[in-house]
């Protein structure tokens, strides 16, 4: 029996040899790229709509000969060097990436293969200066400003949310929901309201809630806002885009560290009730998470909302794959696929609302945290979250 | 191309890694939030009259243990990409 195994298991280690080893020879064919007709390509697709672009793009019409001529809504673009100064012009310029203007070009992944550029270097969407001869000038520095998809859906959900609360703030003043029951869009509202007040501010902040509420209910409505406008398909991917979260994270970074007080940095560099040897330890690690904690919130907002990007993406893209290898294995992947996709942006809405509710929710405690005063022996504890 | 090429080329060992770093974080996030979810129905089992507070404080739970998971697979796709 043992031997039997023993025999088994060499025949295997043997077998693994082999395979690895010993190769199949083939004649060296040709290796140039045939193909001119491109497949689907996933990875274009799901970084086209996860990155920040120069237009809104709408769709491609694919022609009789297998060009894909994009329609798309062209948006400024400002680019400012120290050589050139200042330069603002549309996007439609560049034709997407095929012509260059005013010694100005837009690269494409195209564009990236064909002038054998780093990948790691240059992006799509990249704006890159030319000189006078047509190659890339590198000495000079472009400060790309514009007004990219993600800014102009920004601004839009920006003034959207300024509008509708601006809105109800006026029937507020008129009197309507004061002295008598809240009506319409007052009612959509307070029950929000109350409940960030009751829920995240009170039991966080104490007494000194009404200093923090606004922030908080700005905090809360904007990521809550732009979550859902970048839920809309073929919208840009605001709240997936790390320099948004990250001027977030540190807008509640600098708001908390104004706020804090010398009971907490003394908490900090002097934990009390610590043994000295625990100290040394706890000191660096105490100090870090200063830092750490509005990190994790940049980071767990950004990677939330990309990852839900992305699955709802791949899971169309899916379709496509699959047509690839035959149009009857696309077809059948479609109900599939679709009534999986419906289900995930289900589950993505309600991400939307929690993210933006847990980025509030933990801005608060950390802000409680800096204001705390010195404790006293049998305090209240209010907390409906035990920190 | 033969198995050893394969093993000894960096990309497909770079996107492996980070591919099974993210499936592992995305283990530990199940586990994590499996036994939140857990806690909390039981919580409320025993005292359904405090229910709205348990599921508040089983949300911020759960957001903060997908935030480390989070993390995890960023790193995988990091290390795919860099």
């Amino acid at each position: 029996m043992m031997h039997k195994c023993f025999k088994s298991l060499l025949v295997a280690a043997f077998s693994f040899f082999c395979i690895g080893i010993f190769t199949p020879t083939f004649a060296q064919g040709n290796d140039e790229k045939k193909e001119e007709k491109k497949g689907f390509n996933a990875k274009e697709v799901i970084f086209g709509h996860v990155l920040n672009n120069h237009d809104f793009h709408i769709l491609d019409i694919v022609g009789d000969n297998g060009e894909k001529s994009p329609i798309s809504i062209p948006l400024p673009v400002i680019l400012y060097s120290e050589q050139r100064g200042l330069e603002v012009f549309m996007s439609s310029h560049f034709h997407h990436g095929e012509e260059s203007y005013r010694n100005y070009l837009m690269l494409t992944n195209e564009k990236i293969e064909e002038l054998k550029l780093d990948p790691n270097k240059y992006n799509a969407q990249d704006i890159v200066a030319l000189d006078d001869k047509g190659e890339i000038d590198s000495s000079v520095r472009i400060y790309d400003i514009s007004l990219t998809r993600n800014v102009v859906q920004m601004l839009i959900a920006l003034f959207i949310f300024t509008w509708i609360m601006l809105a109800i703030a006026k029937k507020y003043k008129n009197g309507h929901g004061v002295v008598s029951a809240p009506k319409g869009s007052q009612s959509l509202l307070e029950p929000v309201i109350t409940f960030v007040r009751d829920e995240v501010a009170k039991p966080n902040l104490g007494s000194s809630y009404e200093r923090y509420l606004p922030f908080l209910l700005t905090i809360f409505f904007f990521i809550l806002i732009n979550n859902i406008f970048g839920l809309i398909p073929g919208s840009a991917n605001v709240t997936g885009n790390i320099a948004f979260t990250a001027v977030l994270g540190i807008i509640s970074f600098v708001v908390i560290l104004f706020s804090s007080n010398k009971h907490y940095w003394g908490h900090i560099f002097n934990p009390p009730g610590v043994p000295f040897g625990v100290k040394l330890i706890l000191v660096p690690v105490e100090l870090i998470s200063v830092f750490i904690k509005p990190f994790a919130l940049i980071i767990r907002l950004f990677a939330n909302m990309v990852a839900g990007h992305i699955i709802i993406i791949c899971l169309i893209s899916l379709i496509f794959i699959f047509s690839n290898l035959s149009k009857y294995a696309g077809w059948g992947t479609a109900p599939f696929s679709i009534a999986f996709t419906v289900f995930i942006y289900f589950i993505e809405v309600l991400v939307a609302f929690i993210q933006a509710f847990i980025f509030a929710m933990l801005t608060a405690v950390f802000i409680g945290q800096a204001i705390e005063g010195a404790h006293h022996e049998g305090d209240h504890h209010d907390d409906s979250v035990m920190v | 191309m033969d198995l050893m090429t394969i093993l000894l080329s960096a990309t497909p060992m770079a996107n492996a890694g980070g591919a099974i770093g993210a499936g592992l974080a995305a283990i530990g996030a199940g586990i994590g939030i499996g036994q939140i979810g857990k806690g909390a129905v039981e919580a409320i089992a025993r005292q359904p009259e405090v229910a709205n507070d348990i599921r508040a404080n089983m949300i911020l739970t759960a957001a903060l243990v997908e935030g480390a998971a989070l993390f995890g697979i960023i790193v995988g796709f990091l290390a795919m990409v860099l």
